[in-house]
């Protein structure tokens, strides 16, 4: 019974989401005050009763109900209890109500945390994104149903959750990433609701600013949790396939990356307006396109559950209503926007204008590279893939322009910055980093063009990081006073672009001077990878709670001295009967090494994979970074001081219909 | 010009050449990286260009694996039921790579109609087929004009 009530708690909240989609904005738009007091409520509601329906697919999971057809082909009673949890986003029907499960989460913050927001732009935020939760509810109810049941023949035990998706990894990757995507709905709803009622000015771009920070946050950290579940479970040590799922995240990431760049300015200066709205519309956008992409089945890939074209069909129904209808809003409201402030051609606002052009840049790169062979299958004009050196080729160059433009761009000022007085300000910094970076060439042993030019780059963000940092907290009362004075935001931006570096040169040394060598091993063999040592001791047998696996020791020695005893394992899962790779690796902050364990050859010899992965962990460490500053720039004081002046200000601002009739005319 | 007109042109300019460099670097790259897929009767029928990196696909055919016993070479041949091609990779193939399954590599024709791969791809799970595989088998079973073979293929979608 109890999963026909998680049904009909789907249907209420879509009913509720009907109600928020239509009544705060008809309130908004008549200004009357009663209607749009709904806003607030509704989406409390909205959030509970999908709540509900999440609390009990989770709980049919965790009892092993069968008779869900859902529970049934992606649960299994021998699932350990934290993977029956996990397994409730394992599938697609799950996995879109954990989206919409975020999104009403999201709504309700924004319903909670915009006290100080007036009553007509909250009503209209949150209607947009009670429209936004009708499209995925509908989804949800009509081609996806997670209740859906097998009745009366109810099987006796589940298919299984597909054991690569038995891992830490999947437990926290799905819910980071659909925060960070889902998160960029809220820019998008600020958005339209500023486009709809003709105020695009420093304020909005305020109010909308931390909930970009944030959702940016996330996704990057989605973004690195995939790659690092990518490095160890499945990929033999790859952690950047260029895969169209993995660009299907990045996406959104890039163009939100330019997006929080061009919202700082429109903050603290009142310029590029219209250009954040677009790029607030496209970024979220990209994720829908990422979710119509990911789950439409037109790729096939680990995150590709189903090929049900009807799903497909909707979902790229919801997109292109999406983007039509708000590039429509865009095209006939933008123009109302007027530009007062200047600033020179060597201003702050240039430096991130540019920093907006290459991010840009890459994200069509990466949109061209995803989308063009779909385009080709699609119009039957043959198969082909695009692969990793399409994507290197092109994706590195922009990378290390936009780190060099980063280096620059943090002594810059706003309004104007004389260039002679930055050129001298940069000279030191650049020494430095030249000579760190001839360093790093040194220790890892030989240059490389590639490697030079990725590692310039990000210690030249670093340095001039740093370098500012110093100059900005030099004080008559000495450095700590110094130190505390800056602002929070300011210190998100140290962290977040020293995680870019840290990430930049990750991806640099291991790209560079990592060493894979596949292997034919026997028992008492050794090989070495790098300066390390691997001695193969033997082979041997264990079960796990529903696999069975072989194991085998080997030993890793650097010059002879002891480093660590790794124990690779070729899992066979009991009831999809797939095999499984589980590496074994030595972590560490400055090196892994990773041996998997391949196919047996003959008797006892078996293909060996030996890797050496010089600065892995920076890859992920960075993003750490890059979400720490996130979360340290909203913790900012001047988000949470009551602004009196706006406040009054808004409070008896006319109705803004007669505004924007008036800039329309 | 007015100093607003003259910062909107410089924007202007600044937007167009980032396009400009992207859609340059992209379609230089995309020229060289393109990597077209042939299925075995493509190939049997010298359809396949030489030495230019291209992708195979089709089923592993039955009792075809052969597995040098001193290195990590490795051969198969690769089916779509009408042709087949014979395909040499030296490293460690992916987990669910198996006979009579469904497999697509990354690798050049030799000039001795071989398919010599650097990189084997096998599916994700039991059920799933790559869909230029399927594509060629019911290709294949189509030119047959055998109504028995074509189940493979239908039961894939």
């Amino acid at each position: 019974m109890y999963p026909e009530l998680g049904q009909f708690a789907l249907i209420l909240a879509l009913l509720l989401a009907v109600l928020l989609s239509v009544v705060p904005l008809v309130g908004s738009v008549s200004g009357r005050d009663n209607l749009q007091a709904f806003a607030r409520p509704l989406s409390a509601g909205l959030f509970v009763f999908v709540a509900i329906a999440f609390a009990i697919l989770t709980y049919a999971f965790l009892i092993d109900d069968f008779s869900v057809a859902y529970v049934a082909n992606n649960s299994n009673s021998m699932l350990p209890w934290y993977y029956k949890f996990s397994a409730v986003w394992g599938g697609h029907e799950g996995s879109l109500l954990l989206w919409i499960l975020m999104l009403a989460g999201w709504t309700l913050a924004v319903a909670v945390f915009s006290r100080r927001l007036p009553s007509v732009m909250i009503a209209q935020v949150l209607a947009v994104m009670g429209m936004i939760t009708v499209g995925f509810l509908l989804f949800t109810i009509l081609t996806s149903n997670p209740f859906d049941r097998m009745l009366p023949n109810v099987p006796a035990d589940g298919n299984d959750l597909n054991p690569l998706l038995q891992d830490f990894g999947l437990i926290v990757h799905p819910p980071m990433l659909y925060m960070g995507y889902v998160g960029f709905s809220v820019a998008f709803a600020f958005a339209i609701a500023a486009l709809i009622n003709g105020k695009l000015d420093a304020a909005w771009a305020r109010w909308s600013r931390p909930w970009t920070t944030v959702a940016w946050a996330f996704l990057s950290l989605g973004i690195a949790l995939g790659s690092w579940w990518a490095y160890y479970e499945l990929g033999w040590g790859g952690w950047w396939f260029w895969d169209p799922v993995e660009n299907a995240s990045l996406l959104p990431w890039l163009s939100g990356t330019a997006l929080i760049h061009s919202l700082a300015v429109t903050e603290k200066r009142g310029v590029f307006k219209s250009w954040t709205v677009l790029l607030a519309i496209v970024t979220f956008s990209l994720s829908l396109l990422g979710t119509f992409l990911v789950r439409s089945g037109v790729l096939t890939s680990v995150h590709a559950f189903a090929s049900d074209p009807e799903r497909g069909t909707f979902l790229l129904a919801l997109l292109a209503i999406t983007i039509v209808s708000s590039l429509i809003l865009y095209a006939v409201r933008a123009p109302v926007v007027h530009v007062r402030a200047r600033y020179g051609s060597m201003s702050r606002e240039i430096f991130l204008l540019l920093n907006n052009v290459l991010l840009v840049a890459a994200t069509l790169l990466v949109l061209i590279g995803t989308l063009y062979p779909l385009v080709l299958d699609y119009l039957d004009m043959g198969r082909l893939s695009i692969g990793e050196p399409f994507f290197n080729l092109t994706f590195s160059p922009l990378a290390v322009a936009t780190g060099l433009l980063m280096g620059a761009g943090v002594f810059s000022r706003w309004k104007k910055t004389d260039g002679g007085w930055l050129g001298r300000k940069l000279l030191w910094p650049l020494a430095v980093s030249l000579l760190a970076t001839t360093a790093v060439m040194v220790i890892y042993g030989g240059f490389k063009p590639w490697a030079f030019v990725g590692c310039f780059a990000a210690v030249w963000v670093s340095v001039a990081t740093l370098w500012d940092l110093w100059d900005k907290s030099a004080s008559r009362k000495g450095r700590l006073h110094g130190l505390k004075r800056q602002s929070r935001s300011y210190y998100g931006m140290v962290l977040g672009h020293l995680g870019m570096a840290i990430t930049m040169a990750g991806a640099t040394v291991v790209s560079n001077y990592g060493i894979e060598r596949d292997v034919r091993m026997s028992p008492g063999d050794t090989a070495m990878v790098g300066d390390y040592q691997v001695e193969f001791i033997e082979i041997g047998d264990r079960r796990g709670r529903n696999f069975t696996a072989q194991y085998g020791t080997f030993e890793v020695t650097l010059d002879g001295e002891a480093v660590s005893v790794l124990y690779p394992e070729k899992r066979q899962y009991l009831v999809q009967t797939s095999v499984m790779t589980e590496a074994g690796i030595d972590a560490g902050l400055f090196r892994d090494v990773f041996v998997a364990v391949g196919e047996r050859i003959i008797d006892d010899a078996w293909a060996i994979r030996l890797q050496y992965k010089p600065l892995v962990r920076w890859l992920w460490l960075g993003s750490i970074f890059m979400a720490a500053g996130g979360f340290l720039a909203i913790a900012d004081r001047r988000y949470r001081v009551r602004d009196k002046v706006t406040e009054k200000r808004a409070a008896n601002a006319p109705a803004p219909r007669g505004d924007a009739a008036e800039a329309l005319s | 010009m007015h100093p607003i007109r003259r910062k909107r042109l410089t924007i202007v300019l600044f937007l167009l050449a980032g396009i400009a460099v992207a859609v340059g670097l992209t379609t230089y790259a995309l020229r060289q990286n393109i990597n077209l897929f042939y299925d075995p009767s493509q190939i049997a029928a010298g359809e396949a260009p030489l030495d230019v990196r291209i992708r195979a696909g089709g089923m592993v055919e039955e009792g075809s694996v052969l597995r040098d016993s001193e290195s990590l070479k490795v051969e198969f041949k690769v089916t779509d039921f009408n042709s087949s091609v014979l395909v040499e990779y030296t490293g460690i193939l992916p987990d669910l790579f198996a006979e009579g399954q469904g497999v697509v590599a990354m690798g050049r024709m030799t000039d001795n109609g071989r398919f010599v791969a650097d990189q084997v791809l096998a599916k994700h799970d039991e059920n799933y087929m790559p869909p230029e595989v399927a594509e060629a088998l019911e290709r294949a079973s189509a030119a047959k004009h055998k109504a028995g073979d074509s189940s493979s293929a239908d039961t894939a979608y």
